[in-house]
């Protein structure tokens, strides 16, 4: 029932202008080509999980989104502002691109409260005592207020993903994107985590992310891409790409991952 | 082995945690691991607590009981008498003054010993934390100008001294203070651009590191003394010890800006990546993300690097600047005082070790207080 639901929600959601727009994106290292041809529209308000074997671009691909990595031919467009050396047009993008790293990348120096309060009060220009109130109601959200005044090092691996995950809310961005959030973390901590990054979705919020966690997958995602040697392989929801898979790379990949869990 | 462990769990269902027994603990415990654990550490405690216990008496005897503290109008001939028995503070009593405020006019000697307490209290001042605020620049600011009047005079009634007649103490404090006030933003600057993407920016700041470090600090301050001069218009003189201040910021910067570059490079780059994806700026990312943790990373080696340009300031002997080393070696060239060069080093030693080990004292608490966000 509730399954139906969600496929005509997101059926609406094609119709809303795009989030973000890739249009034959190449990217090399060196003489490597990571990134070929990728093309990938993603609607507002839709959540979209790219899986892959390690080394496949998937990471490279939505760390070109925000210009952590340079992409080198095609277009890349966010918000309809397209990225370019343009450093005004970035900080635009990075302003409204929340970005959560596989290896959590709070900063050890600063209190959870202060990780959080940082980018509002300077990006944003957010008087001190609203981001303050604004980084407690996130961190209230990811269910763990009462850890504002500790350090990162003070905190298990879940915690401190939750405390990025808040910490990129509390700029509010309109798009969230996860570059394999759980990678790092204990079995008993992937669930707490995972949890969060739902209720999340449950908003509408627009997403990006990369995992290998496929129950996850099929629970939230509008749509599966699966990438392979820097290209798109399949997409389509999730029912398509995991239960009736049409390339033998995907096939692969299915069985390799079903295997290891 | 599991059967043994079974049957000691259930024996003591509920043993209390024990203390350990009482011959581990305490300090006859340390005494016995530490100084008398087998017969050759026997020895070895034995033979050097008989070498330190020797060489403690001797200098008690030679410093203090021995010692000759003053004699009337520089006749020195009690100092002479117990030459090798006692030692002669005397020449410190009767040339302290020297020592300390060189060849500045006698009856204007507070005005350097304004300046040294002013330092020391400038230090103390800094070194609370609790103070760690955009004000305390306004404060650097306004005591090294105060210092700087002090010195000088010429102003507020204050007879005019000229540089040639400072020396001592307030020389080396005044060069080794300007000079890492100075230095070190510079040298955070320098690494900063030795890490730039603009290649003029990393070249310039590559070729200074590399220049400077490969020549001698002598050879530089000789070059700002001797060679400086050569190269302004007819008439323009810069003062001599502002030369050799420059050559010192110069020099203290390349070698503090390598050892900030180590921190810089130690941070992960995903701090980087972290600040970026919020939309820090440059400027917000290097002041808030990477400068607080690179530095932290390197207090001890920029504290070692402080302490070694604090001694190095001792070199602008060679061009004639008369600091804390060379009021001392001149007290004693008179030939009254001549012979008790070891009482008056083992006083200037005194006071160079003194500064040295509040630095090296107060950067461990501070190590320690600045990184305890690594404790869990």
């Amino acid at each position: 029932m509730s399954e139906t639901l969600e496929h005509v929600a997101s059926a609406a959601r094609t119709d809303a202008p795009p989030a973000i727009v890739l249009d034959k994106v190449n990217k090399w290292y060196g003489a490597l080509h990571v990134l070929r041809d990728v093309s990938l529209n993603v609607a507002l308000g839709e959540r979209v999980v790219i899986c892959g074997p390690s080394g496949s671009g998937k990471s490279t691909l939505i760390r070109c989104i925000n210009r952590l990595e340079t992409h080198q031919e095609g277009r890349i467009l966010v918000n309809g502002i397209e990225l370019s050396d343009d450093i005004k047009a970035l900080d635009d993008i990075r302003r409204e691109v929340g970005m959560v790293f596989q290896s959590f990348n709070l900063f050890p120096h600063l209190t959870i409260l202060e990780n959080c309060t940082l980018a509002p009060i300077w990006v944003r220009r957010m008087p001190k005592k609203e981001a303050e109130e604004l980084a407690m109601e996130y961190l209230t959200r990811v269910r763990i207020p009462e850890q504002a005044k500790k350090y990162p090092g003070q905190l298990s691996g879940g915690q401190q993903q939750r405390v990025a995950i808040a910490r990129a809310l509390c700029m509010k961005p309109k798009i969230m994107l996860f570059d394999e959030p759980t990678s790092a973390l204990d079995p008993e901590m992937i669930k707490e985590v995972l949890e969060t990054i739902v209720s999340l979705a449950e908003t509408g919020m627009t997403m990006i992310c990369v995992t290998h966690e496929m129950g996850f997958a099929r629970q939230v995602a509008d749509r599966v891409v699966f990438m392979d040697r820097g290209e798109i392989v399949e997409m389509g929801t999730p029912t398509q790409v995991f239960e009736t898979p049409q390339t033998d790379r995907l096939k692969l990949f299915l069985s390799q991952i079903l295997r290891g869990h | 082995m599991s059967d043994i462990t079974l049957n000691a769990a259930t024996a003591a269902p509920e043993a209390a945690p024990r203390t350990p027994p009482a011959s581990q603990i305490g300090l006859l415990a340390w005494v016995r691991a530490n100084l008398f654990s087998g017969w050759l550490s026997t020895l070895v405690t034995l033979a050097l607590a008989y070498l330190i216990l020797r060489w403690v008496v001797g200098f008690v005897e030679w410093g203090i009981i021995n010692a000759v503290w003053s004699v009337p109008n520089s006749q020195t001939q009690a100092c002479r008498d117990m030459k090798g028995i006692g030692a002669c503070w005397a020449v410190v009593t009767e040339k302290h003054r020297f020592i300390l405020f060189g060849t500045y006019p006698y009856e204007e000697h507070w005005r350097p010993a304004l300046c040294i307490l002013l330092f020391i209290g400038l230090y103390i001042v800094s070194a609370m934390r609790r103070f760690w605020r955009s004000g305390l620049a306004f404060l650097w600011a306004g005591v090294l100008a105060v210092i700087g009047v002090l010195m000088w005079g010429g102003v507020l009634g204050l007879p005019y001294v000229p540089q040639e007649r400072w020396g001592g103490l307030v020389i080396t404090l005044i060069l080794a203070t300007f000079g890492l006030a100075f230095a070190f933003p510079l040298a955070i600057l320098v690494a900063l651009g030795r890490r730039s993407k603009l290649p003029a920016i990393k070249a310039i700041c590559v070729l200074y590191v590399e220049l400077i470090r490969g020549v001698p600090l002598i050879s530089l301050l000789f070059m700002a003394s001797v060679m400086f001069p050569l190269f302004l218009p007819e008439g323009m003189n810069i003062d001599k010890l502002l030369r050799a201040q420059i050559a010192i910021i110069l020099f203290a910067g390349a070698y503090l800006a390598e050892v900030v570059r180590g921190g810089l490079q130690a941070l992960p780059k995903g701090q980087y990546e972290a600040a970026d994806a919020l939309g820090l700026n440059y400027w917000q990312k290097t002041g808030f993300i990477i400068l607080p943790q690179a530095l932290r990373l390197v207090i001890p080696p920029l504290v070692n690097t402080f302490i070694g340009f604090f001694k190095d300031t001792s070199l602008v002997l060679i061009i004639g600047i008369f600091d804390l080393l060379t009021a001392g070696k001149t007290a004693i060239i008179e030939p009254a005082w001549q012979g008790f060069g070891i009482e008056v080093y083992i006083t200037v030693g005194a006071i160079y070790f003194v500064f040295c080990f509040a630095m090296s004292k107060y950067s461990q608490g501070l190590e320690a207080e600045l990184n305890r966000h690594r404790r869990r």
